[in-house]
């Protein structure tokens, strides 16, 4: 039986819609066709070998990281909370989505808001991409980049919590 | 281990068609879009540029991955850092996208405040971000 059409991941669509676009530039103009698909072998060549140290850093990451192990070390005191927050943010993996059951039952633990949106925040920085990153952008960027980041998610989580708690921030 | 490595596999693969879709609109527009363009979009003003830039980068969504491509595209074609920093940081710290699942889960009014503190923070950081690059002299 055939591949059902709702079976077919959204990202497939995306690609075959692209492709279709350079079907009609191939029939419609072959030369601009060759340059732009030159293009985009320069862009291939350039990226490909990073991504077998992404692979290797996520399948690390995936190891020595889950759920329980991160529960376990939320719930610090002080200074300790936010560092430990900020880690976590950094390495945990997978979708957003699959994080927030964990961060919801958290809360009802007593983990305040502010320290959530900084974990949500820090997630951002995501340490098997990063040679992608310094492919593009240098690793003296990232490295600025992701430790102005790490500040301010914890100036945000501060934040957030005088917003949500009123004055002295802290529920 | 290998369950690791699977998993692992298993997801590059599966970003893999929006990967390579990525790098083949991002090569076809940076060939079919003049340059002047983007110097006509992102007009050269700081803050203007920064907003710009965080808002391109909040109604968009995916793969990191597919923002660094983007972002590097962007610097190439002469938009400013501030403006592709902006981008950058909304890209992965803001999600309209994920708004319904986070306020269903988490509350509605963190949910909103969160997003919104996300984009002026990514504003925020680009700035910063630049400003520090430029005293070390790193760019």
């Amino acid at each position: 039986m055939g591949l059902r059409l709702r079976e077919i991941p959204k990202s497939w669509y995306f690609l075959f819609f692209v492709l279709i676009a350079y079907a009609v530039l191939f029939f419609v103009d072959f030369s601009l066709f060759v340059l732009v698909f030159n293009f985009f072998l320069d862009i291939l060549v350039k990226i490909l070998p990073v991504f077998i140290l992404v692979f290797i850093l996520m399948g690390l990451t995936n190891y020595l990281i889950s759920p329980r192990f991160l529960m376990r070390h939320l719930g610090g005191r002080g200074f300790k909370k936010w560092f430990f927050v900020v880690i976590g943010g950094i390495l945990s993996t997978g979708p957003i989505y699959m994080w927030y059951p964990l961060l919801a039952d958290l809360r009802k633990k007593g983990l305040r808001f502010g320290l959530i949106a900084c974990f949500l925040y820090n997630r951002a920085i995501k340490i098997p991409l990063l040679p992608v990153a310094f492919l593009y952008f240098g690793w003296r960027y990232v490295l600025v980049l992701s430790f102005v980041m790490i500040f301010a998610s914890v100036f945000q989580g501060i934040l957030l919590d005088r917003i949500i708690n009123g004055k002295g921030g802290v529920k | 281990m290998f369950e690791a490595f699977y998993r692992s596999g298993k997801s590059l693969l599966n970003t893999s068609p929006l990967i390579i879709g990525t790098v083949l609109l991002v090569s076809m527009v940076s060939v079919l879009i003049p340059k002047s363009f983007y110097s006509v979009v992102f007009s050269g003003s700081v803050i203007f540029d920064s907003l710009l830039g965080s808002l391109v980068g909040s109604i968009s969504a995916g793969n990191p991955v597919t923002s660094y491509i983007f972002g590097g595209e962007f610097l190439s074609q002469g938009v400013s850092l501030i403006a592709v920093t902006a981008f950058l940081v909304a890209w992965v710290t803001v999600g309209f996208v994920q708004l319904p699942a986070e306020s269903a889960i988490l509350g509605r009014k963190f949910a909103v405040l969160r997003n919104f503190l996300s984009f002026v923070f990514a504003i925020i950081v680009a700035l910063v971000s630049v400003f520090i690059l430029e005293v070390l002299g790193w760019v």
